[in-house]
């Protein structure tokens, strides 16, 4: 019964995944064998220092930025009666729901061009308008943004989803002590959302880095190639550009990546299904 | 938005003198309505701006006045989006390949995590949790050497790309939490319809399938949403836009294509938006309850 699962996981995503790194160690027309020379040559080309930078940046930042802002509205969340629980959780888990692709398009037709919507806020703030999209650094924050705008009402729903099952007492026997909002966060929901934020926090990491559809429609890499990620990068010079080598070897830095976040992110289920039991 | 939060809520840790529960209950959550608020008005502004687009002739669009309002609600562009013929192509393959997706999907992972959750075999558990590491593995890794396997089995731009790769991101996903559902079956149960003489296949449509219905409903919405808002995939494997589906399709082809303007493309976005939304609309909590049973992808 396990034998088509078996047969999908091991002809399309194992078989691709090494067929992958003997790809990634090809010469341009697949033709000769050529060792590392792919990821030597990509180790000392200037763009791809930009795009690790990036993927870093755009990274670190969201997930931060996404789990921060979903641990503090799960909190808000809680406050609030069951009754409007449920209604506000309908409202804010919107972008979860809507197609990144398409909502990252809205965005864009949001802030891009000098007559965008947003610099017309600004225009009528009495303010310049902004090139949003044509300078790095405002680029990479908007890239970032849309990204918090999609996933921040993920990590609510799993925060909240584990704050109930938090036992209320402990809150009330804090507050009996005298604990402050901050104390019984700090000393009651971390300690016992540890484990659930680590392997959310870790889960985004691996997926933010290996982000496509945000970028690509936002930016593409522009300007100047300063806001590639490593999806995007591998996208431009594997299917673009058609080397096919050069971008297995892009898209195959994501996965130390992978590596080290899956093994924790498995001893943290592991650990997780133990306590379950 | 989090200084909202904190200025509310740490009011009463300063008036700390006169201690009082309840007026710190009261205090909380009127901050806490206040911050979801804000927080609503953040996350709401970018579909409530396609929509107020969507509704926009391409005069207004261009004039440059207030973009944040529609003040005559004009659905041309709607009319226009659904008779237009690339988007019907786009809509009707979405429909027709997420479709067979979900289909396939459910019988693999279904199967299999029956297997996996009530037969012990050899390897069983190192499996388990290999389908979990599968699942870990994102599409941009596996895009460069899947579009060499396409192409080597002259796939490549023809719609049956798709309905091969997709089960790629719905089955692992779908298999764990099937796992989980099937696990939390008392094993009485089945003993019960063993002594009976059931065999393992009417077991598992007897049984399982309607005691985990609940489960099996958030994965069809998983699977349904996971390849529904894929882009990666349309747009490295389909080049042609009769083969497009509609997340690609609306970014490629309708943008570079020379007659449409951005009231269409708005348009075509709230209604490729659509189905998802009104099937979450629907079905809520089987949504979060998929979305809480393991960590999905944020």
């Amino acid at each position: 019964m396990c034998l088509p699962l078996f047969f999908l996981i091991a002809g399309l995503i194992v078989y691709p995944f090494f067929y992958s790194i003997y790809l990634s160690m090809l010469n341009r027309d697949m033709t000769r064998f050529i060792g590392l020379f792919n990821y030597n040559y990509l180790l000392r080309s200037d763009t791809f220092h930009l795009v690790i930078f990036q993927s870093c940046l755009f990274a670190i930042t969201s997930v931060f930025l996404k789990a921060g802002i979903g641990f503090i509205m799960a909190h808000v969340m809680h406050n609030i009666t069951t009754k409007d629980q449920r209604i506000w959780r309908g409202l804010l888990l919107l972008p979860w729901v809507i197609p990144p692709a398409l909502s990252t398009l809205g965005f864009w037709w949001m802030v891009s061009g000098n007559y965008s919507a947003i610099n017309w806020i600004l225009t009528q703030l009495g303010l310049h308008p902004i090139a949003w999209l044509a300078n790095t650094w405002s680029a990479r924050l908007w890239v970032i943004l849309v990204n918090v705008w999609f996933g921040t009402p993920f990590f609510m729903i799993m925060y909240l989803a584990t704050l109930k099952s938090v036992p209320e007492q402990l809150y009330e026997a804090a507050a009996i002590d005298g604990a402050t909002w901050v104390q019984r966060i700090r000393y009651v929901s971390l300690p016992m959302m540890r484990n659930i934020i680590s392997i959310s926090v870790l889960f985004s990491l691996i997926v933010t880095f290996a982000n496509f559809d945000i970028v690509q429609i936002m930016t593409a890499g522009a300007p100047a190639n300063t806001t590639h990620v490593f999806a995007t990068y591998a996208f431009q010079v594997g299917i673009g550009s058609g080397n096919i080598p050069m971008g297995a070897a892009v898209s195959l830095f994501i996965f130390p990546i992978l590596a080290i976040f899956a093994v924790f992110i498995l001893r943290g289920v592991g650990r997780r299904t133990r306590e379950a039991v | 938005m989090s200084t909202t939060v904190m200025t509310a809520d740490t009011v009463p840790a300063r008036r700390r003198r006169r201690p009082s529960m309840k007026r710190e209950r009261r205090w909380a959550l009127w901050g806490s309505y206040i911050a979801l608020f804000i927080a609503a008005i953040g996350f709401l502004i970018p579909p409530y701006f396609q929509l107020i687009t969507s509704l926009k002739t391409s005069q207004e669009i261009g004039s440059g006045k207030d973009p944040w309002f529609a003040r005559h609600p004009y659905f041309g562009n709607f009319v226009g989006i659904i008779e237009n013929r690339q988007f019907q192509r786009f809509f009707f393959n979405s429909v027709e390949m997420t479709l067979i997706v979900v289909a396939v999907t459910l019988v693999i992972a279904v199967l299999a995590a029956y297997a996996l959750s009530r037969m012990r075999f050899f390897g069983s558990q190192t499996f388990a949790t290999g389908v979990f590491l599968t699942y870990l593995v994102p599409e941009s890794l596996l895009f460069i050497p899947l579009f060499k396997v396409l192409s080597f089995l002259h796939l490549i731009n023809t719609v049956w790309a798709l309905a091969l790769v997709w089960p790629t991101l719905s089955v692992p996903f779908c298999t764990w939490i099937m796992i989980g559902y099937f696990s939390s079956i008392p094993k009485e149960l089945d003993e019960a319809a063993m002594i009976d003489g059931a065999s393992h296949l009417q077991m598992l449509w007897k049984i399982f399938i309607p005691v985990a219905m609940p489960g099996i409903i958030a994965a069809t919405i998983f699977a349904f949403t996971a390849c529904w808002g894929d882009f990666l995939y349309p747009l490295a494997f389909e080049f042609t836009s009769n083969r497009m589906v509609l997340t690609a399709g609306i970014v490629s082809t309708l943008i570079h294509g020379d007659v449409l303007d951005w009231g269409h493309i708005m348009a075509a976005n709230v209604l490729a938006s659509a189905p998802p939304v009104i099937i979450y609309a629907f079905l809520m909590d089987y949504y979060v309850a998929g979305l809480t049973a393991g960590a999905t992808k944020g």
